[in-house]
């Protein structure tokens, strides 16, 4: 399960995530509250992955706390693992304040990262990106913002292929995934997991403005889960 | 003038940064888009036939180079320093952007890219890219915040006049910084077939390098005219700061003139309160937004905050990453005046020597008129008219600021 932490300017996201975020910030969501959410979850599911979903800003730049610390907050709230949006292997070793780079600080909080690939990145790059994740590889489905797609295309199976003979993680694939086809198509490329986010979250949408059912939610992802069988 | 000869440090290293600031904080899918731009970029400032292409459309199409002005009048005004202007607004289409939108129009046609995306505030870098997308026949969209074309409502027309698309951005304020996110999205989703001309020495890397040094050109003939005019260097330079391009560009070519003073004004909106303003050095701390790391308007929890200028140029949560790092170091300063100094210095200066400043450039008139008694008459002042006004007149006209009733 991936959690994300609401950021007032999301450029990877599409307009389910950006108006999700809008939601959640209106309701007076902090990055703070986010965690609570987490150890809410972990208390419930002791076994569920828990994946927290961010862009830098809100988690290294907060006035409330610093980013070591939200790293190993994180880890204490049952967070598994951390994908950053916008911070790509060229910048771990930048300092986010003096003497301290974000690598050294995730390092320090031992939080494991989820490396992304897109489907822009060269090969010769692969390595390198695989490098900085201990997680899992996340692969890019599309060009383009995470979104609910009509068409899904399972054309990066060579890429997968390449990946996996790169690195023992599992390897995920998401972005515009939003129908029980598109997953099986999505599995057939031997990965080995498939991301939803925005069809989701599109629902939670209608469910918060008194559209749809909860069964409704639970029988979509159902049916979603089934189709990576 | 070599276009590209002066090399200042403190340039950026090879990962974008300036300093603690800079870089190129963005998702995965854009860095091999912008490694693309780096290296089509580094190899047309090498190439002599690029930098001749580009110095004779700034020649012969936008007319430079742009004439230093003595303001004879406003000097004995204000009783201060020698001011002179530095007239980008007698550029084609009326500000100092089409310096840096037909440079990037060159490198994407370098790149093959056919079709062109901009994001614009004050709707002066739209008509700039439409501009020179129509002159090169490219593809153009430009992305503007709900709000700012409601108030640059005559630069909208200009742009789709020039066969752009303007697409509204909804989401947010509804002002520059989402027409920027709307835009990037856009290029992540079509890197292969756009180049995105970025309108001011912000985002990741190269970005903010590239718009310095085409802007560039505006402190190289300030620096060559006031030599020829003064036999001397200037004291003091102003600019106005919204992203920071034609600050950077002006003071850029005399980092090295240890002599020369360099202020860069904010817009200090209608009051110190977060959201009243885009004063970013005054209010805000370093943070990264849009792929850089730099000054940001946000709030406790890292929420990028609402800012506030009456001029739309000005209006933007972050600042020009190299100037974090200028200011760091005390190269450069950097002040604030409010929307209504900004008002008064717009009729100001079209009375006293009838030159109408676009709302932007009279933030930086305003901090003359406001400082000049703090400097002597042997003093030489450089203030950057970065652009006209003719832009800003219907919302002069609604906000009843034309300064008809007080006759000076
Ligand atoms: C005339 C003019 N001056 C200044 C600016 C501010 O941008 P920058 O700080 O990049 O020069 C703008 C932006 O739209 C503008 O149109």
């Amino acid at each position: 399960m991936e959690l994300g932490v609401p950021f007032s300017d999301p450029l990877a996201d599409g307009e389910a995530n950006q108006l999700a975020a809008e939601r959640a910030l209106a309701a007076g969501m902090t990055p703070l509250k986010v965690l609570d959410l987490a150890r809410e979850i972990r208390g419930n599911h002791p076994n569920l992955p828990l994946v927290l979903f961010t862009y830098l800003n809100p988690i290294a730049y907060s006035t409330e706390i610093d980013f070591e610390e939200f790293c190993f907050e994180a880890l204490n709230a049952g967070i598994d693992a951390m994908l950053l949006l916008d911070l790509p292997p060229e910048e771990r070793g930048t300092e986010w304040t003096n003497g301290k780079t974000y690598n050294a600080s995730i390092k320090a909080a031992n939080l494991p990262l989820v490396a992304l690939i897109a489907p822009t990145t060269q090969p010769e790059r692969v390595p390198k990106l695989l490098e900085s994740a201990d997680a899992f590889v996340y692969y890019v489905s599309k060009e383009g913002v995470t979104g609910e797609g009509d068409e899904f295309s399972a054309k990066f199976a060579k890429n997968i292929e390449m990946i996996k003979r790169h690195t023992h993680l599992p390897v995920v694939v998401g972005f515009g995934i939003s129908k029980p086809e598109h997953v099986r198509a999505a599995s057939g490329t031997g990965v080995d997991g498939v991301v939803v986010g925005s069809a989701i979250v599109r629902r939670v949408e209608s469910l918060s403005k008194g559209k749809g059912t909860i069964e409704e939610l639970k029988s979509f992802v159902s049916s979603m889960t089934a189709a990576t069988k | 003038m070599n276009t590209f000869e002066t090399k200042n440090t403190p340039s950026p290293d090879a990962g974008g940064h300036f300093g603690p600031y800079g870089g190129k904080f963005v998702p995965e899918t854009l860095i091999p888009v912008l490694s693309e731009l780096e290296r089509v970029y580094a190899a047309a400032v090498a190439d002599p036939a690029f930098t001749k292409r580009y110095d004779s459309l700034l020649a012969n199409f936008v007319g430079r180079p742009t004439p230093l002005y003595f303001a004879e009048r406003l000097t004995k005004h204000l009783d201060g320093p020698k001011i002179y202007l530095k007239r980008e607004d007698l550029c084609h289409t009326g500000a100092h952007k089409i310096n840096n939108a037909l440079g990037q129009m060159l490198l994407a046609e370098r790149m093959g890219k056919k079709r062109i995306i901009a994001e614009t505030g004050a709707g002066q870098h739209g008509v700039a890219t439409a501009t020179a997308a129509a002159r090169f026949g490219l593809e153009c969209v430009v992305y503007m915040g709900e709000v700012d074309m409601a108030r640059q409502a005559v630069n909208v027309k200009r742009m789709e006049m020039l066969g752009t698309e303007v697409r509204p951005v909804t989401a947010g304020q509804r002002t520059l910084k989402e027409a920027v996110s709307e835009a990037i999205r856009d290029w992540v989703a079509n890197s292969s077939t756009t180049h995105y001309v970025l309108g001011s020495a912000l985002g990741p890397h190269p970005f903010p390098m590239i718009v310095r040094d085409f802007q560039s050109v505006i402190g190289r003939e300030a620096r060559y005219a006031i030599l020829a005019e003064e036999g001397r260097l200037p004291d003091l330079l102003v600019a106005c700061v919204g992203g920071g391009s034609n600050s950077i560009g002006l003071f850029h070519p005399f980092l090295n003139d240890a002599s020369v003073r360099m202020m860069g004004v904010e817009a200090g909106g209608r009051g110190n309160a977060l959201g009243e303003h885009a004063a970013r050095f005054d209010g805000g701390r370093p943070g990264v937004l849009q792929g850089t790391r730099t000054y940001v308007l946000q709030d406790d929890s890292g929420q990028i905050a609402l800012t506030h200028s009456v001029s739309a140029g000005l209006d933007y949560a972050a600042v020009g990453p190299e100037h974090a790092l200028l200011r760091e170091i005390g190269r450069a300063e950097y002040d604030r005046v409010s929307d209504d100094e900004a008002l008064e210095a717009y009729s100001l200066l079209n009375r006293l020597e009838g030159i109408l400043p676009a709302l932007e450039s009279s933030h930086a008139v305003a901090w003359m008129i406001k400082h000049a008694a703090e400097m002597d008459g042997n003093e030489i002042v450089i203030v950057n008219l970065s652009g006209r006004g003719d832009k800003d007149l219907d919302q002069v006209l609604a906000l009843g600021r034309t300064g008809l009733c007080s006759k000076r």
